[in-house]
């Protein structure tokens, strides 16, 4: 967890340089020539490309990738069928064809979906609680040096604690294993938006603060009309990397304690020597990260639209 | 365009027969700004720096001025202080009698360059100061519309900052400091990031819209050509430590145009402004020197 927490400080840096963005045009912007037609120039002409030259490009990257992957797969199902064994050890891990045959009996049952959907609810309550609560000692934190003071020892003090590391006192903690599993989770989510939410308020841009109060605006007009907005792409990567650890947090949680979820179901598969359900379990935990990331992504998109060259309401 | 509906008279929208009426009467005429020895000092970690020493100036209602002087002599400290960011360490700034203590609507700015708010369109950035004073969300759109034809924008309402060209952009920032009907117009070298054809554009543009409002207007420059272009009077700032050292009348013709640019009196103007700033700068240099 500890590197996550590092990748959340790297992930954050040019995301968070965005709101300054529209600043970057200035070199010298001209009356005829705006940035605009240029932009839309590039897009034409990219999108004018000759099929053919399109197929060489692009198209015979795609192939590459997705030959790349076939390839491993391959492998795998080779090593698999073989009892490959030198040092890795392929004698127990199910080839790809195994896998697939579970996985449809899977689909067929409803088991599976069950552990899904409790996954699903545990990562939408911690979720939601460290999103609520993350913004709003976020913005406290970043407008208010007092507020910053009080918080941000705890923060920097709780903030490198691994995840999985928690799980011992939330158990002894909280009332039940469900409690305890949201709890980690939460945690893990928390810290991402915090410090994103933190970072995006404190660069709030002194112009358009000036330009807000000689405009009449109050204090929480401009918090709501300034600042907020210009914190906003900075926000919105601290959701999606708080989905990212909520997801690997969850994991832990699941995985120690708890009778349904898609990390109990994993770690249950091992000890029941269901080989194929733990690759299942694995690509299933995945997807749905990835998943949830892109569709907090895409939910915030309408709030940067602005951010987009060329882009009218 | 003057036909948008009013229920405060602040916002009696650009009925300019009014408005030019108004402005022709002394009795409630507004914008009057008056500096009063004032010093500006700022504490910096190489000790106090006055950027502002012993400044004085009244500027008349609907008078249109220009701080002129070197980067770094203080203009923008100046006007700031008039805006209200900024307050006086000795001395007092009023503006129709009353003491400036934190900006507000009655003292509009527009600054350089990037101060639209880029997550709002167009008329969203005008409409917000109307929306500020209290006025309902369909008024507001429909003063914003009235400022944005006015700066011949009306076409770019729904569009967002970064797709407008600088020019436009300062045209934006105009109409949305308009918008509130300020009695004082700031501006801090509105055109000074743009290339040379867009500022005189920009130039007679801003002296079209002032005949209309004949608001009271400080306009900070460095470019004296802009300074004489535009004003009624030149304030000239010399640097370290900013003070007032000169206080032109411009008695050119209104309205302006380019041809002025090459009259016989506009360069007397010039040329006047030219020797007082060189003057100046060489003092300065010489004081460098010496400290050096
Ligand atoms: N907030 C501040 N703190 C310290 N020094 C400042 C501050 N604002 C301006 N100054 C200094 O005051 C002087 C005048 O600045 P300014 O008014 O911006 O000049 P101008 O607008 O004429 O270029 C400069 O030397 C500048 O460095
Ligand atoms: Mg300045």
């Amino acid at each position: 967890m500890d590197s996550t927490s590092n990748a959340v400080m790297r992930t954050t840096e040019p995301v968070a340089e965005a709101p300054a963005n529209p600043a970057s045009d200035h070199v010298a912007p001209k009356e005829p020539t705006p940035a605009l037609p240029m932009a839309r120039q590039k897009a034409d002409n990219e999108s004018r490309l000759p099929t053919r030259i399109w197929l060489k490009n692009t198209g015979v990257r795609y192939v590459t990738r997705i030959l790349a992957l076939v390839t491993a797969v391959a492998l795998w199902q080779v090593a698999s069928t073989n009892g490959f064994h030198f040092y890795i050890n392929f004698d127990n891990i199910p080839a790809p064809s195994v896998v697939g045959t579970a996985l449809v009996a899977e689909l067929a049952g409803h088991e599976f979906y069950l552990h899904i959907l409790h996954s699903l609810e545990r990562i939408a309550i911690a979720y939601a609680l460290a999103v609520v609560l993350g913004v709003l000692l976020g913005v406290a934190m970043g407008s208010s040096r007092w507020a910053e003071d009080i918080i941000l020892p705890y923060i920097e003090l709780l903030r490198p604690i691994p995840g999985v590391a928690w799980i011992p006192l939330a158990i002894l903690m909280l009332p039940t294993e469900q409690s305890s599993i949201i709890f980690i989770t939460f945690l893990g989510a928390l810290f991402p938006v915090v410090i994103n939410t933190v970072h995006g308020v404190e660069q709030s841009n002194s112009v358009l603060i000036r330009a807000a109060r000689s405009l009449g605006a109050s204090k929480k007009a401009i918090l709501w009309h300034v600042v907020l907005p210009g914190a906003m792409p900075s926000i919105v990567t601290g959701l999606a990397i708080g989905m990212g650890v909520a997801w690997f947090s969850l994991l832990a949680g699941e995985i120690i304690s708890g009778q349904y979820g898609i990390g109990y179901y994993t770690w249950n598969s091992y000890t029941l020597i269901q080989y194929p359900q733990i690759i299942i379990g694995m690509f299933t935990i995945g997807g749905l990260g990835t998943l949830c990331t892109l569709l907090i992504r895409q939910a915030c998109n309408p709030l940067l639209k602005w951010q987009a060259k060329g882009g009218r309401s | 365009m003057s036909t948008v509906p009013v229920n405060d008279n602040r916002l009696a929208v650009l009925d300019h027969s009014r408005l030019r009426a108004k402005a022709g009467k002394s009795g409630d005429e507004r914008g009057r700004i008056s500096v009063r020895d004032v010093d500006i000092v700022f504490d910096t970690a190489s000790g106090p720096h006055v950027a502002v020493q012993n400044a004085s100036l009244t500027v008349r209602p609907g008078e249109f001025v220009c701080l002129l002087g070197p980067s770094g002599c203080g203009k923008s400290t100046l006007m700031n202080a008039i805006a209200g960011f900024v307050a006086p360490t000795r001395g007092e700034v009023t503006v129709d009698g009353y003491a400036v203590t934190e900006p507000g609507p009655d003292r509009g700015m527009v600054f350089q360059q990037h101060s639209l708010f880029p997550w709002k369109s167009v008329k969203e950035n005008v409409a917000f100061g109307p929306l500020m004073a209290g006025v309902g969300q369909n008024e507001a759109n429909s003063v914003a519309r009235t400022f944005l034809s006015l700066v011949g924008l009306a076409a770019f309402e729904n569009a967002y900052p970064n797709t407008l060209s600088g020019g436009m952009q300062q045209r934006v920032g105009i109409a949305r400091a308009l918008a509130n009907y300020p009695s004082v117009l700031l501006m801090d070298e509105p055109f000074g990031a743009l290339d040379a054809q867009t500022r005189i554009m920009m130039q007679e543009n801003l002296l079209d819209i002032w005949r209309e409002f004949h608001n009271t207007v400080v306009f900070v420059t460095h470019d004296i050509d802009e300074a004489v272009f535009l004003s009624d009077r030149i304030v000239v700032m010399s640097a370290s430590p900013g003070r007032i050292i000169a206080d032109i009348d411009v008695d050119l013709p209104r309205p302006r145009e380019q041809s002025l640019l090459t009259s016989p009196d506009f360069m007397a103007l010039k040329r006047q402004c030219l020797d007082l700033i060189r003057k100046e700068t060489l003092n300065a240099f010489q004081r460098q020197n010496k400290a050096g």
